[in-house]
């Protein structure tokens, strides 16, 4: 087999996949400083280009026709998604095209395998028989989890979905998954009931058990717990990626493939530390089932909660030195960013240092209250990180939670029964006075109520969060 | 490629990964997310090998399918990451 370029020697396409995986190092190296992240990007292009390129023109294109237009129905569909995308749908896209390699991959060793079946080929080693096998599990856990996740931040699909027993069944499935790439691997007949022909069925028996057991993961995990999933089936996809590459013997696939598994695998961790869950309570436990003081929240809140107006918190503002913006899940919804960040650069132009304080799991997805901030123009200096933020409050005048709920309640630390126990949470009560904007006293996604909101430092400031900062902005612009 | 050597690029790929994402701020983490999904689109290259060379109509289907599917990932993705990290600018006035 050679092709444009296949009369150069062999070490050639070698040495060109791996100045591609050492041009995609190069561009996560780059994304470790909001100032050369963007220059990191083009550099990992620019390593898929060549990867991509070489292997074009070494091996011998049977078909290139089919070949160029797959490869432009893919770019234009690709090009068309990103660019028409809102910044508020980011996270479905993201975990769409998550989804997409993961298909790919598994597509990948099942074409692979055929081929190899339909030219009649002798029997595949076992490591490449199983890493075909491992790709079709985890190529289609990703690619069906990702479309249900995406559609569930889409709104197309309900959430979150329990059933008794769902546990069992998908244990089920992940046998029927195994025992079937079991059979792929030593090649047996799959105990009669399958012959063994040229579209190798094992596999496709592999591929659909785990692309229903994809659809049964995601299915009951619940609108919060989105950061998690969406990091781990970054993991997957990589993963599958790298898989392919096992089953190919490919070095770039393996690499590139084993950088994105261990950027997701971290993400995940990240992710359960924010919220102090583990991994198998977030995919398999469900979450607020236990929690039923959540029903007359009104109750739990009587009397002792004072409302406020976009005026006495203007007034407020005005005297303060030091602001710090909370922002939530309830910002994205409510699409009040660029109102938020209005606010931010209004105290600032007035002598106010700002800063936005951001819970890792405020969101859909990791770093989404970031990308929403920063696309209203917020710089990145003023985005700070749990941590570095939290050890500020007693020297902050006002703190405005807008759209957040759990990630500020105090019981997270108070008490070790709460769903939400050892949670690491903004500790906006230490503030001089807090602000929070919601539109009702409902409680946050683990269903429990929010002992900040009776605080003797706390001003409830219902309503809608782009409505009541509009206002805010307004309001203090006047007081000046 | 032997399988012992596939491993260790897998098993060294794996602690160079840990050490450059731990360095990632938090910030930054939406645009890793769609950046490193861009680049599991390597896989294009193993559908590229499929499709272009398949003996039979369904390994060319499958192939054609992956190659469309890979590509979506990687342009839509780079893409995307590049259109979030155009807004991470720094401090106004600076």
């Amino acid at each position: 087999m050679s092709g444009i370029i296949g009369g150069l020697p062999e070490p050639v396409l070698s040495f060109a996949y791996l100045a591609a995986a050492v041009l995609f190092i190069l561009g996560l190296r780059d994304l470790t400083h909001p100032r050369t992240a963007k220059r990191g990007n083009l550099v990992s292009a620019a390593g898929m280009a060549v990867a991509v390129g070489v292997t074009v023109l070494w091996f011998e294109i049977l078909s290139p026709l089919v070949l160029l237009a797959a490869l432009l129905v893919g770019a234009g569909i690709g090009t068309w998604l990103a660019v028409t995308v809102d910044t508020t749908d980011m996270p479905q896209l993201v975990g769409l095209f998550n989804g997409f390699g993961g298909g790919a991959s598994a597509l990948v060793a099942g074409a692979e395998l055929v081929d190899n079946a339909g030219r009649g080929g002798a029997a595949l080693p076992v490591e490449v028989t199983a890493a075909a096998a491992a790709t079709g599990l985890i190529g289609a856990v990703t690619f069906w989890g990702s479309l249900v996740a995406a559609g569930k931040l889409q709104g197309f699909v309900e959430d979150p979905i329990r059933y008794t027993g769902e546990n069992v069944v998908k244990a089920g499935l992940l046998g029927v998954a195994v025992v079937a790439g079991g059979a792929l691997v030593t090649q047996t007949h799959l105990f009669g009931l399958l012959p063994d022909s040229a579209w190798v069925p094992s596999y496709w028996v592999v591929v659909l058990a785990a692309s229903v057991l994809g659809v049964l993961l995601v299915a009951p995990i619940g609108g919060a717990d989105m950061p998690v999933v969406i990091a781990l089936l970054n993991a997957c996809s990589g993963l599958a990626a790298a898989a392919t590459g096992f089953a190919l013997s490919n070095s770039v696939l393996i690499v590139a493939g084993t950088l994105v598994g261990a950027s997701g695998l971290i993400l995940t961790v990240i992710m359960c530390r924010s919220m102090n869950r583990s991994l198998t309570d977030v995919l398999f436990g469900g979450f607020g089932d236990t929690a039923g003081s959540g029903e007359d929240e009104t109750d739990d809140y009587e009397g002792n909660v004072r409302s406020t107006d976009s005026e006495e918190v203007a007034m407020l503002l005005d005297v303060a030195e030091r602001v710090v913006i909370v922002p939530g899940y309830g910002m994205a919804v409510g699409q009040a960013q660029h109102a938020v960040a209005e606010l931010g650069a209004v105290l600032e132009a007035n002598g106010v240092e700002v800063v936005f304080g951001i819970h890792p799991v405020a969101g859909r997805m990791p770093g989404h209250m970031n990308v929403l901030l920063a696309e209203a123009n917020v710089p990145y200096e003023q985005m700070q990180e749990l941590e570095t933020v939290n050890s500020t409050f007693p020297e902050t005048d006002v703190v405005l939670v807008t759209g957040a709920n759990d990630v500020v309640n105090p019981i997270a630390l108070q008490d070790a029964d709460s769903p939400i126990a050892g949670m690491p949470v903004l500790e906006v009560w230490k503030a001089q006075t807090v602000i929070v904007n919601k539109r009702s006293l409902s409680p946050g996604y683990a269903g429990i109520p929010n002992p900040l909101f009776t605080n003797d430092n706390t001003y409830m400031l219902f309503g809608d969060a782009r409505d009541e900062i509009q206002a805010l902005v307004k309001a203090y612009k006047e007081t000046r | 490629m032997a399988f012992v050597e596939n491993l260790t690029l897998f098993v060294l790929a794996g602690f160079l990964g840990y050490e450059l994402i731990t360095k990632i701020p938090a910030t930054l983490h939406t645009p890793l997310i769609s950046g490193t999904n861009a680049i599991s689109g390597i896989t294009l290259i193993g559908s590229v090998l499929v499709a272009g060379s398949g003996q039979t109509v369904l390994a060319t289907v499958l192939g054609f399918l992956a190659v469309v599917l890979a590509t979506v990932n990687v342009v839509g993705g780079y893409l995307v990451s590049h259109k979030m990290l155009r807004n991470f600018g720094p401090r106004r006035g600076d």
